[in-house]
């Protein structure tokens, strides 16, 4: 067994000049790092990466949950013509809020997930390079997130759509204090992508086993890291554009008011500029859960591993060059969007580049259905229905027809649903069993798959139809006389789709019935540690990982680095080459075991990122209500960062460092490429 | 309670310099001639307030502006010097901007 | 990325805080702490250059109230960005004193930038209260809007960055600074070194073109 020290005094420095050591035991009462392993405590002040990602993901889930409800509300005011279920203001509130919640507070955080859980694994660390930050990302997501829905209780929820844009997000059509709260909710919970973004991108680029090269990366780390790029670079824009916000909401500046000279398409040019980065901050962590789990489930190594690296590459950085093709009708000239438009054609490219290298993949391997392969085939097939959608809105003439209208959200739903969740659900069925020890139950699996495919499809692809046939988006009731002849109506395809919302909550409830059947049920052992027979590191642990993740580092020779150690090119009783399986996971397992590292030591939890975050969302209720609120939060901040940057750290509280092997072997290291 | 890693040691001798050993390159006399050029760089573009430079105005701001934020970047914050890692992050944000926010202004026909 | 060296162990100094052990080799040669603050200050490239995009558009638009031109002294603004200028360059020194492991020197040095920041927050105190006074005030117009935002957003940064200096010098007069004390130093230093040089094109773009 590895030994894991925890902190106890020791003497400190060697001469003047030796960096001091502060510990526990000497500093002040309300400085010690509290050291609780169990209980509430621990989930509190940790900044476990395992720990905060399971905290993500919960979080992530319940906001998921939010979201579908308020969507459900939506499609129930549209299920029949001139419905009252919902008024216009609030119908105007359940959209922006919908839309906000499902991009901010689940499909990111739950890619942040995904990202803390297993990227550390992945690469063969104990943890990320910023422990306290990684925490107090996760707990600036959760206050950020509560404030935002807290307007729901304080007058109204913002109302002025996903994109807020302006002149209409101002006072004068926005009057409840539902925008204001949008902006500053959305600003904490931006500091949590940034800071997220920082750290992993470190991590990533500096804390990999030794032998793993960039490309001997695990694909979905590679998406992770160029996610992170558009974080960093994206989230400021959007900074800029709440900020110009905020300041015209609540002091009155002048950057949005048309009658003293302003353009509303500033608006649109910053939002947008973060926006569509955001779609492929979006997408492409799904891509990467996609691409880990069609190989596994295929029996093959993934095709062409470093196309599908490069064009996730490329879809970053040539995504920062089509914004515009969101305002492609709002006036901004033939030249400007012809540019855009050619731009928006290039990016289909890299895209499809994956399209066939998931389809080459599957191509000759041997197949097996789990529920974790059905959605990984599942972002495969409707991904690429809403890419075909995408790409007509790239012809910026057919484009003027379709904007504003169902067709939009029927693309943009696909590529999301089809694609974002499908492959979030990917990752659940898949790593499941590593994070909790126990195997989803595949019988719910399927049914939960199947309705949410048949569901998701009901719902989405009449409005293609809807789109093309004119329905606005936005649209509060749709009028019986609008609908047109027939049986086969708008009308018709309206009430189909909401029936088939119903159909595609029911699929997402089984999901959590599975989990509560899988958790609740005596008929339901542990999972073994390798129950896939995968390919990567983060399967050569124990279920879950133990806290500092292995008890030996591996030294990395190959990509799919796990799958090499199992199975070996071996000469047959014809002479013939054949790979075949020399070891079983767990003897890999083992052998890892066999050597453990001594002196692990990992990062002490903290108070200070969660009593940081605390700070912002009072500054929030400050600026919105009574500016003394907010000199609180800004004392819970400055107090919280002086305490942050004085507390002891623990004699080399980081276990980042694989120490030294028992055998004192040297390790390898690698250098790109 | 020590993480001994003395294998760290023995894989030093072809590695790059790590960060926090850097030789020391530069005395503090060679920063201060440099905030000297610098000083008088400023001094040009200030001139421009008084002193009618033509069509060579923004030209000469713009030269200026220019070397002064490089000359800072390069010498002042080492980025020089550096590994190329360190160039590629701040590069990337710096060009990206430029890009992004030029291309937003011209849409607005800033530049005609 | 060409010649990033991996390895498993180094490199990672944990927080910045943590412990860095005297004599510990560093196999990758990369800084955990120095790659986050120019990733950092890459992502504040964004931060300011939106800024500045939306003063370029504006600068022109204060119908009724006086604009650029009719308001700057820029003879002040040439010292006070002098002033700046020349914290930069202090700054310079105390990460040198600071390699060369002398507290006192650095601590002079980090106290005499955070002098002459302050004094640049000030001049831009004095110039804006001038400014309200002839009647731009912050909702006057977009221009000054714009104008406002973008410099307030650069003297915050200024202004904090003056804070961390005044702590890192008391930290490091008790002799607290957990971790690499030259590392910090010249954190701080790159931090600050970059409000300087937004400084500098915010200088050009705003003060001395015309609009």
């Amino acid at each position: 067994m590895a030994i894991i020290e925890r902190p106890a005094a020791v003497p400190a420095t060697v001469g003047a000049d030796a960096p001091v050591v502060v510990h526990n035991s000497d500093a002040l009462g309300v400085l010690r790092r509290p050291v609780s392993s169990r209980g509430w405590r621990s989930w509190l002040f940790t900044v476990d990466h395992k720990k905060l990602g399971i905290m993500y993901g919960v979080t992530a889930m319940f906001f998921f949950l939010v979201g579908g409800l308020e969507a459900l509300l939506i499609r129930t005011q549209l299920i029949r013509p001139d419905n009252t279920v919902l008024s216009a203001q609030t119908y105007n509130e359940m959209f922006t809020m919908h839309a906000t919640t499902m991009v901010f507070l689940f499909v990111m955080p739950m890619a942040a997930a995904w990202a803390n859980y297993f990227v550390p694994l992945q690469i063969g660390a104990r943890d990320v390079a910023f422990p306290r930050i990684n925490a107090f990302g996760f707990w600036c997501f959760l206050f950020g997130g509560i404030f935002l829905n807290t307007s729901w209780f304080l007058g109204g929820a913002a109302d002025g759509g996903w994109f807020m844009y302006q002149p209409n997000a101002n006072a004068l059509f926005s009057p409840t204090t539902g925008v204001d709260f949008w902006a500053i909710g959305l600003q904490i919970t931006g500091i949590a992508s940034l800071t997220g973004a920082i750290n992993l991108i470190v991590t990533i680029l500096n804390m990999r086993a030794p032998g793993m090269g960039l490309f001997k990366m695990p694909i979905f780390t590679w998406m992770v890291l160029v996610v992170q790029f558009l974080l960093l670079f994206a989230i400021p824009v959007i900074t800029v554009a709440l900020f110009l916000l905020s300041f015209q909401r609540s002091f009155g500046a002048q950057f949005f008011n048309v009658e003293a000279g302003a353009d509303p398409l500033l608006w649109q040019h910053l939002f947008w500029i973060f926006g569509h980065p955001e779609v492929y901050i979006l997408i492409l962590p799904s891509f990467g859960i996609v691409s880990e789990v069609l190989p596994v489930f295929s029996r093959k190594p993934l095709f062409g591993y470093k196309f599908v690296a490069f064009s996730g590459a490329a879809i970053g950085f040539v995504g920062w060059g089509v914004w515009a093709h969101h305002m492609f009708a709002s006036g901004l000239g033939p030249v400007s969007v012809s540019v855009f438009a050619v731009a928006t054609m290039m990016i289909a490219v890299p895209t499809g580049v994956k399209i066939i290298n998931w389809t080459l993949t599957m191509w000759g391997g041997k197949l097996w259905f789990t529920t974790a392969m059905k959605f990984a085939i599942g972002l495969v097939v409707l991904f690429t229905i809403g890419g075909l959608s995408g790409v007509t809105h790239a012809i910026a003439p057919s484009d003027t027809q379709q904007t504003d209208t169902y067709y939009i959200v029927a693309h943009f739903h696909y590529v999301l649903f089809g694609g974002a969740i499908f492959g979030i659900f990917a990752g659940l069925y898949y790593w499941w069993p590593k994070m909790f020890g126990k195997l989803l139950n595949e019988k719910l699996g399927s049914w939960n798959f199947w309705l949410m495919a048949i569901g998701m499809n009901m719902t989405f692809g009449p409005m293609h139809i809807l789109g093309l046939q004119g329905q606005p988006r936005r649209m509060v009731v749709w009028p019986e006389d609008f609908t047109g002849q027939g049986f086969f109506n708008l009308g018709f395809w309206n009430t189909f789709a909401s029936i088939g919302s119903y159909i595609l909550g029911i699929g997402v409830l089984l999901f959590l019935a599975n989990v509560i059947y899988t958790h609740t049920s005596k008929k339901v052992g542990p999972a073994p540690f390798d129950p896939w027979d995968a390919r990567s590191l983060e399967w050569m642990t124990s279920n879950p990982p133990k806290e500092h993740n292995f008890d030996s580092i591996p030294t990395v020779h190959a990509l799919d680095e796990f799958f090499h150690r199992k199975y070996e090119e071996v000469e047959d009783e014809n002479g013939r080459h054949v790979v075949t399986k020399v070891r079983s996971g767990e003897e890999v397992l083992a052998e890892l075991e066999a050597n453990p590292d001594t002196h692990i030591h990992m990062p002490s939890p903290s108070y200070w990122p969660i009593l940081l975050s605390l700070g912002l969302p009072i500054i929030g209720y400050g600026l919105i209500y009574n500016r003394w609120i907010a000199v609180v939060g800004a004392l819970v901040v400055v107090v919280s960062v002086f305490g942050w940057a004085l507390e002891p750290s623990v004699a080399d509280d980081d276990d980042l460092e694989p120490p030294a092997e028992a055998g004192g072997h040297t390790k390898e290291l690698s250098t790109l490429g | 309670m020590s993480a001994s890693t003395e294998h760290a040691a023995t894989l030093e001798a072809d590695q790059d310099i790590p960060d926090n050993v850097e030789p020391e390159h530069h005395s503090d006399g060679y920063y201060i001639k440099v905030a000297l050029i610098l000083a008088v760089l400023t001094a040009v573009e200030t001139s421009t307030y008084w002193i009618d430079f033509g069509p060579l105005f923004l030209p000469t701001l713009f030269i200026m502006m220019f070397l002064k934020f490089f000359m800072v970047v390069m010498i002042f914050m080492h980025l020089r010097d550096e590994k190329p890692i360190y160039r590629f992050l701040f590069y990337t944000g710096l060009a990206l901007a430029l890009v992004v926010y030029l291309g937003a202004l011209a849409t607005f026909h800033f530049f005609e | 990325m060409a010649d990033t060296a991996v390895h498993s162990e180094a490199g990672h100094e944990p927080d910045s805080h943590g412990h860095h052990e005297h004599g510990h080799a560093h196999a990758s040669g990369l800084s955990n702490n120095k790659l986050a603050m120019w990733m950092f200050l890459g992502s504040e490239c964004l931060l300011f250059g939106g800024l500045i995009a939306v003063y370029m558009l504006y600068r022109g638009r204060h119908a009724g109230s006086p604009g650029p031109d009719q308001l700057w002294d820029v003879p002040l603004t040439s010292i006070s960005s002098f002033v700046l200028l020349m914290s930069s360059l202090t700054m310079v020194l105390a990460v040198s004193a600071a390699k060369q492991g002398d507290d006192r020197r650095t601590i002079n040095w980090l106290v005499t930038t955070a002098l002459l920041g302050a004094t640049f927050v000030g001049a831009q105190v004095y110039e804006f209260t001038h400014f309200y006074r002839e009647g731009v005030g912050f909702t006057t117009s977009l221009f000054s809007s714009s104008f406002y935002t973008l410099t307030g957003f650069h003297g915050v940064h200024v202004t904090v960055g003056v804070l961390m200096l005044l702590a890192l010098s008391g930290i490091m007069r008790r002799s607290r600074v957990t971790g690499d004390k030259a590392e910090t130093v010249e954190l701080v230093g790159l931090y600050w070194h970059f409000v300087d040089i937004v400084w500098i094109v915010i200088f050009t773009l705003v003060y001395l073109i015309p609009a």
